[in-house]
């Protein structure tokens, strides 16, 4: 009787954030459907196809709390499979980044089934392991052109209609697909499905105990991951008209972690965030040049020392809901 | 001579060079699973620190004239102690999170002492004279053997060994074992848990940096020298199992071998077949052939 009174503001107060999240989301939105007018719209693909890899991850460590030390896999496994099908096969921009998203599950599926075999700080160091064998691989496999990578990919005509040689269109579609992705992951986590996933990262054994295949749901979230950074990989490699090494690398899974501890781990829009500053940082920063390294690594420790909310884990701190 | 169409020259060639891999990949994993036994962390860093060995020789060599033998001995000490100010000053704030903040803070300081490295040297090595002593070699009629090499894989061994015993047959080794199964009692009966946490730290970092000094005359003084083959001793971890201090030696070598003799009958897989070897281990016995799930 007494939880009553209790639950009432609870679930207003539950409502009202998500009321909140509508608003910060619509403003995101906004933000890059204006930006272009005003800022370089390659470096805003840029952002957006890392925020969507960024959120792909954040959804396993943030929802699952698993942390994967290779995601750059499904990021390089789609640009590839994708260049290779647009260039080489001919594929039409659609398809080729549906192939490349569907290599992307695949390898999440194979990997995942390995890697939810361990848990914590084991999950991590095997997912790193599977990354860099994949590296080793694409460094050797004849069709990924070795240190060239795969150059000049052509981004065609989407549904043989929409010519993506236009900077206009080609943002249209990458605006599509990371705010597609986005809300997919939105309602993933605010599905049943995303809060058993609360409860496995909570508590695994109570989970279990209630009936959970918990294994199944971990491998579920893990391949979901996996497919959406894949579609990340693939739709960047057409706005760069190149796959190459650099995605695949050990660096590259770092720097996913990296976005997402600095926005802010678990939170909806943190992804976002950072890598909107980790992109622009490498960007207008260019003159430090090799000191981007450096200057990642002091971020890394500044945040897991003093920072461990993120930026918008502060900010939600600040208005006292979660963003 | 050929064995399985291979000349043998080939053949023991590359099982030698395995068995100088192993003796890296044994005392880096056993410095990690020293660390991961009472710190509960893994040790990102571990890779630069090896590599903080090595340039701490060449420095020993260029700067002050100080040759390889003391800088064996003075390598590890200073590197350890680097170690136990990082350990004091930053890990030692973490322990009460979840241990996957230590991997992003190991992480992180990795980043930052590769960079400054390659900042400062790029990333073509720097040669690193072999010790006078161990030059030259002998021939064992069938195969050469360079004294060098000799000298590491019999070295790494005297100090793996020599690991396992204080950890598992000595007094200090006990409490080392106690404060790994449980910390408040060990503190409770007067032991500083605490700053046999900072020294387990600076050991683990200071048999990295021993590696590192023995593998400057063979790789060259490299700024990224840790970087990929931390990875490879992550893999190794997990085969073996942190559970045990002997596993992990065992594991060390043996994996060094496999990957010498798939040099010789298949090269294209010889980068790849740690980490195949660790799929096939996860899917058989997933806590690592030593190992026991905690």
């Amino acid at each position: 009787m007494a939880a009553v009174p209790e639950l009432a503001p609870r679930a207003a107060s539950r409502a009202d954030g998500l009321a909140h999240q509508r608003i910060a989301t619509a403003v995101m939105i906004a933000f890059f459907a204006l930006a272009p007018l005003v800022l370089y719209p390659v470096f805003l693909m840029k952002v957006m196809c890392f925020a969507l890899f960024a959120c792909a991850f954040n959804l396993l460590i943030g929802y699952g709390g698993l942390l994967s030390f290779g995601h750059a896999m499904f990021l390089g496994t789609a640009g590839y499979a994708s260049a290779h099908a647009a260039k080489v096969w001919g594929f039409p921009p659609e398809f080729a980044i549906l192939f490349g998203t569907a290599c992307s599950a695949l390898l999440g599926l194979v990997t995942g089934l390995l890697a939810i075999r361990r848990q914590g700080i084991y999950f991590a160091m095997i997912t790193l392991a599977l990354a860099q064998m994949m590296y080793f691989f694409y460094l050797q496999a004849p069709f990924t052109g070795g240190e060239d990578g795969i150059q000049a990919v052509p981004r065609g005509k989407l549904f043989g209609l929409l010519d993506l040689n236009s900077v206009w269109a080609m943002y249209a579609l990458v605006f599509a697909v990371f705010v597609g992705g986005f809300l997919l992951i939105h309602r993933t986590v605010h599905s049943p499905f995303g809060q058993v996933l609360k409860a496995i990262r909570e508590n695994e054994a109570r989970a279990l105990s209630l009936g959970y295949d918990v294994n199944r749901y971990k491998l579920l979230a893990y391949v979901l991951s996996g497919t959406l950074a894949g579609l990340a990989g693939a739709t960047k490699v057409l706005v760069f008209e190149l796959a190459s090494l650099t995605d695949v690398h050990w660096t590259m899974s770092g720097e996913v972690v990296l976005m997402v501890l600095l926005g802010g781990l678990g939170t909806v829009f943190g992804p976002v965030v950072g890598a909107l500053i980790i992109i622009s940082m490498e960007n207008y920063l260019a003159q430090i040049g090799s000191w981007v390294t450096v200057v990642q690594g002091v971020i890394f420790v500044i945040c897991v020392l003093t920072f461990r909310r993120g930026v918008v884990g502060e900010l939600g701190r600040l208005i006292g809901k979660p963003l | 001579m050929e064995i399985f169409g291979v000349p043998t020259q080939a053949l023991f060639g590359q099982l030698l060079i395995g068995l100088i891999n192993g003796s890296f990949y044994a005392l880096l994993s056993l410095g990690l699973a020293v660390i991961f036994g009472l710190l509960n962390i893994i040790n990102f860093t571990h890779g630069a620190q090896y590599m903080m060995g090595a340039f701490c020789a060449y420095f020993l060599l260029s700067k002050l004239g100080v040759g390889y033998w003391w800088a064996l001995a003075i390598t590890p000490l200073v590197v350890g102690a680097i170690g136990m100010v990082i350990e004091r000053l930053m890990l030692a704030r973490l322990y009460k999170l979840d241990h996957l903040y230590g991997l992003l803070l190991t992480f992180g300081l990795a980043l930052i002492i590769q960079g400054l490295f390659r900042n400062e040297y790029g990333t073509s090595g720097i040669p690193y004279a072999l010790p006078q002593e161990l030059s030259g070699g002998r021939n064992l009629g069938f195969m050469f053997l360079p004294n060098y090499r000799a000298w590491v894989i019999l070295a790494s061994l005297v100090v793996c060994l020599a690991t396992w015993f204080v950890i598992e047959k000595t007094k200090l080794g006990s409490y080392l074992r106690a404060a790994t199964e449980n910390p408040q009692l060990v503190q409770a009966f007067g032991i500083n848990v605490p700053r046999m946490i900072t020294l387990t730290y600076g050991f683990g970092v200071a048999l990295a940096a021993f590696a590192g000094v023995m593998a400057a005359p063979i790789y060259q003084v490299n700024p990224l020298m840790g970087a990929d083959l931390i990875i490879v001793v992550f893999a190794v971890v997990v085969i073996g199992g942190m559970g045990s201090i002997m596993g992990s030696i065992v594991t060390g070598f043996a994996l060094g071998l496999i990957e010498g003799l798939t040099k010789v009958f298949y090269p294209e897989a010889s980068n790849t077949v740690i980490f195949i070897i660790m799929a096939i281990v996860l899917m058989i016995k997933p806590a690592g052939l030593f190992g026991t799930q905690r």
